[in-house]
């Protein structure tokens, strides 16, 4: 395996492989100015999304982790925050101010729309000149946090996709790599299996943790089953019956010989290299973005009938071995495992083709989701507003 | 080619890969834990993605795919199209 790839070093150490300039809401109200400041000035993003008022408790906790999280990822360079009011506003501008990159916060009331707008796109161009003027450098392989989250499921994701990224995951633990996956509902059906892949039985007690917490609430307010939603309507269509079966599918994403060193909770950072279990929500977008929350910037989404997610910050590489899906979806694949089912290719050099794909894709290639714009930002809530 | 896929040689039900698959054909199967082929029967028209049975099985047995428990048998399967109409979770 390559030792080394391109990228952008950090004020912290850490090392992104975009070089985004974000303007981020607070919270709903916000979007609007968001949205005015990245139009304003070119080549800065908004991440536009609907929450933030009145949450309150563990709730909040997370919408805060969440904001913080996402503005200090690696892969974002600078940061405009703007909100309704100030206090809020500057609590997540000095959680991202902790990595030391350029971060400015601009509250609303007081002021309005119009005089936000000016001052918030004053900074922004400051950003995205001072960023524009990054330059990649080369960066050990360790140095990489690589994410995964499967998709629109099917039987092929189980028996081509998934194992395509257990494949590499095995070569990038060996490698010493900062790995993680969770998915917490769909891993139902094959808790015993994980048991045995757990560095420590503390490290599996933690996890049963999050999985019997998950599992709460889910019979807390499961009606005779869970409403077609695990599996999903398009699972179902692509030929997964049960959830056993969806979940056996997605252990096969940590491959066969790398351990479960940590259990994190969501957004939560990692504090050292390894494979880690995130509870998370199996719901593509809200998965995607907790990872890009816990610093991680590459992932890796495969997938069976054809998921089509992308995210702002985090480049997702789609892997597919239906073949109906490759041919009617082309589009949306980066890699293109449906050799694997026809015994063309095997296992091993499906997961170097995504290896491949990885390094190509840290170094700068836009992935499908990036070119086609695809952008889903979608916050995790655990409950209802105040 | 390759019709259809299993993981473990015990397993009782096998994924279909390709489109086009119509009962009355001769189905290749591929065992990918041992990267073997198996031949079977096709009673039915099976899409891609869906489940073929390899056996016989009565409600109440348990269906085995990776070698795992997957569910429960909910109505008599005969060598033909196994999915939400004949297996359920035994979850939820």
């Amino acid at each position: 395996m390559q030792p080394s790839f391109q990228g952008y070093r950090r004020e912290n150490g850490r090392v992104g492989v975009r070089n985004h300039v974000v303007i981020l809401p607070l919270d709903d109200l916000s979007n609007a100015a968001a949205e005015a400041v990245a139009n304003n000035i070119k080549g800065t993003m908004a991440m536009p999304h609907p929450y933030g008022r009145l949450q309150f408790g563990p709730d909040l906790d997370l919408h805060f982790r969440t904001l913080i999280g996402t503005g200090s990822n690696p892969n974002v360079a600078a940061v405009v925050v703007i909100g309704i009011e100030d206090q809020w506003t500057q609590r997540v501008v000095d959680g991202i101010a902790a990595t030391g990159k350029p971060v400015a916060g601009f509250g609303i009331e007081l002021h309005g729309d119009h005089d936000t707008i000016m001052r918030a796109s004053k900074a922004a161009r400051e950003f995205v000149q001072w960023a524009s003027e990054k330059r990649r450098e080369e960066c050990a392989l360790p140095e990489l946090w690589v994410s995964t989250k499967c998709g629109e499921s099917d039987t092929t994701s189980g028996c081509g996709s998934n194992p395509t990224v257990g494949n590499a995951f095995d070569k990038l633990y060996d490698a010493g790599a900062t790995l993680v996956f969770g998915e917490t509902s769909e891993i139902t059906g094959g808790e015993k299996l994980l048991e045995a892949r757990c560095r420590t039985p503390e490290v599996w007690q933690r996890f049963m943790f999050m999985f019997d917490r998950y599992q709460d609430m889910i019979n807390r307010h499961k009606t005779s089953d869970l409403s077609e939603s695990q599996p999903t309507k398009g699972n179902i269509a692509g030929g997964l019956t049960t959830i056993e079966e969806k979940a056996l599918g997605n252990i096969q994403k940590i491959g066969k010989k790398c351990r479960v060193d940590g259990v994190l909770d969501k957004a939560e950072e990692p504090t050292g290299p390894g494979l880690w279990f995130m509870d998370s929500s199996s719901a593509a977008a809200e998965m995607v973005t907790l990872c890009a929350a816990s610093g991680f910037v590459v992932h890796f989404f495969p997938t069976g009938q054809g998921n089509v997610i992308g995210n702002p910050i985090l480049p997702v590489i789609k892997i597919c071995a239906n073949p109906r899906t490759v041919r009617t979806m082309s589009e949306h694949v980066d890699v293109d495992t449906s050799g694997l089912l026809q015994r063309e290719i095997t296992m091993d050099q499906a997961g170097d083709r995504l290896i491949d794909m990885m390094f190509r894709t840290a170094n700068g290639r836009l992935t499908a989701a990036e070119a086609l714009g695809h952008r889903e930002f979608v916050l995790t809530r655990l409950y209802e507003s105040a | 080619m390759i019709h259809c896929v299993l993981h473990d040689p015990d397993d009782g039900v096998a994924v279909v890969v390709v489109e086009g698959v119509k009962a009355g054909m001769t189905l290749t199967g591929l065992i990918l834990d041992e990267d073997r082929t198996i031949s079977l029967a096709c009673r039915q028209d099976i899409p891609i993605g869906h489940k073929v049975a390899l056996k016989d099985m009565s409600v109440g047995d348990t269906v085995y795919k990776y070698g795992v428990d997957i569910g429960k048998v909910v109505a008599p399967i005969a060598g033909e199209h196994a999915h939400v109409h004949n297996i359920k979770t035994k979850r939820w």
